[in-house]
């Protein structure tokens, strides 16, 4: 078990990192989903500043539920990632430098994660009451009315993961006939 | 005549959503734990591990299973002798939705209901999708799912050409479900709609998930053969790989046209929440 903070000091901590590693994950990422990532591009698109310094941060994947009364925060899980793979890669110039979400991503993800020294980790799809147990405050950070959908500030601590993709392009899914004989 | 009162409709309603979404049925959990047995590769068997660790915090803490609580389907059976006292609703459909409302609320479920152009939630989780089954003398019956769209997004539906046959039905149930790979959180349990009009076998495909754990079906033997070609594609738990991809599917059918085939495939995750009432 590897464990690994974000966000990152030095972006070279990721090369101590490498697909099937199983890791705990801890610090301050970012919340972001659908909607989010849509309202982000459009900004891009009409180079406005961005409301989130993306520097070294790791973005995952979810929309809680509701945070219940003398609770940290509701259900937490992961949703499918592959929806987010074409309003990711525009965000990569800012600095983003991991992502976070469940199943697989397309070919050009892992070519863009590649290049610009990104990790992908997978967490545990439908698992949302089993990951609460890893998040110690939640705070939204911007775009309220998406609701679920808002960006948060995740404090998370031991949130365990599997690398997905790794900074050297290799990738956990072999999608062509689920040969896993020759993942490393 | 059976007289039944809106708010005891309302009320169990949002009991029953609540329930099922911090309990899992006991045929479900039932097979996640056979699974778990069986599955030898490290990934997938780590993964089903958590997921039995995931179902038995969301029973003791009350966190939702998954925080995709779906969007709500339900299937209403209603007698000729059943008679709604409607209080201050107009119709079935509000009466179902006021229920909706308030269990999502009571759970601390998950708006996930939004306009599908401006993308505006309701932000009461409502309207439920709600399908209609006319029954005999004074049967009521709601079963509700909360339907995840990760998997309802793998789902498929398809008008194969009469002669194709039940090959062709099965090429494209496996087909479907290997395109949909890791996505729908694997291991899954498929619904498959055959015959009707095209939408009468997606109605179909989707009722076929509230019979999963039922072993005394007409197609028993067909769907367990297709269960096991489902689990040589080795998609595993997660997308991880593994001999456990599918955990159980169902198959409904009704007449169809001389001219057709429809058939439909609906995905539902391993975290089937589902459960029904009667009045």
């Amino acid at each position: 078990m590897k464990k690994i903070y974000f966000p990152l000091k030095d972006e070279k901590e990721l090369m101590q990192i490498k697909v099937g590693d199983e890791v705990f994950i801890s610090g301050e990422i970012f919340t972001a989903r659908d909607a989010a990532h849509k309202k982000l591009i459009e900004m891009i698109n009409k180079k406005e500043k961005l409301p989130i310094d993306f520097k070294n941060s790791l973005i995952y994947y979810t929309g809680p539920s509701p945070t219940p009364p003398g609770k940290i925060v509701g259900s937490i899980g992961p949703t499918t990632s592959k929806r987010m793979d074409k309003i990711t890669i525009p965000l990569l110039k800012f600095g983003l430098k991991a992502t976070m979400g469940k199943g697989e991503r397309s070919k050009e993800i892992v070519q863009a994660f590649k290049k610009f020294k990104v990790v992908y980790f997978i967490t545990f799809g439908g698992c949302g009451a089993y990951l609460n147990q890893f998040v110690k405050s939640i705070e939204l950070v911007c775009f309220e009315k998406f609701g679920p959908e808002a960006i948060y500030k995740l404090k998370i601590e031991d949130f365990p993961a599997i690398v997905g993709i790794d900074i050297f392009g290799n990738y956990f899914f072999n999608r062509k006939k689920y040969n896993f004989k020759k993942r490393p | 005549m059976k007289k039944i009162f809106s708010n005891d409709i309302v009320d169990k309603i949002s009991k029953t959503l609540v329930k099922i979404n911090f309990s899992l049925p006991r045929e479900v959990k039932h097979s996640i734990e056979n699974a778990y047995k069986k599955e030898r590769e490290k990934y997938s068997q780590k993964y089903l591990g958590i997921i039995l660790e995931n179902i038995k915090i969301a029973e003791k803490n009350k966190v939702p299973i998954c925080q995709d609580t779906g969007i709500i389907v339900v299937f209403v059976e209603i007698g000729l002798d059943v008679k709604i006292i409607t209080g201050k609703y107009r119709n079935l459909d509000e009466i179902i939705n006021a229920g909706v409302e308030k269990g999502s609320k009571e759970g601390y479920l998950r708006n996930s209901v939004v306009f599908p152009l401006n993308r505006n939630n309701t932000n009461k989780n409502s309207p439920a999708v709600i399908h209609y089954i006319s029954k005999e003398k004074d049967k009521f019956k709601i079963t509700l799912l909360s339907k995840g769209f990760g998997s309802e997004n793998t789902s498929k539906i398809k008008m194969l050409n009469p002669s194709e046959g039940e090959k062709g039905i099965e090429n494209f149930i496996i087909e479907t479900v290997k395109e949909a790979g890791s996505l729908p959180c694997p291991p899954i349990f498929v619904g498959v709609g055959i015959g009707g009009t095209f939408e009468k076998s997606a109605i179909l495909s989707k009722y076929a998930l509230t019979k999963i754990g039922n072993e005394t079906s007409k197609y028993r033997k067909w769907e367990k053969e297709i269960i096991n070609k489902i689990n040589k594609l080795k998609i595993g738990p997660g997308g991880f790989g593994g001999n456990i991809t599918c955990l159980d599917l169902k198959i409904e059918t009704y007449p169809t046209h001389i001219a057709g085939l429809p058939v439909a495939v609906n995905i539902c995750c391993w975290a089937h929440r589902i459960g029904s009432f009667e009045l």
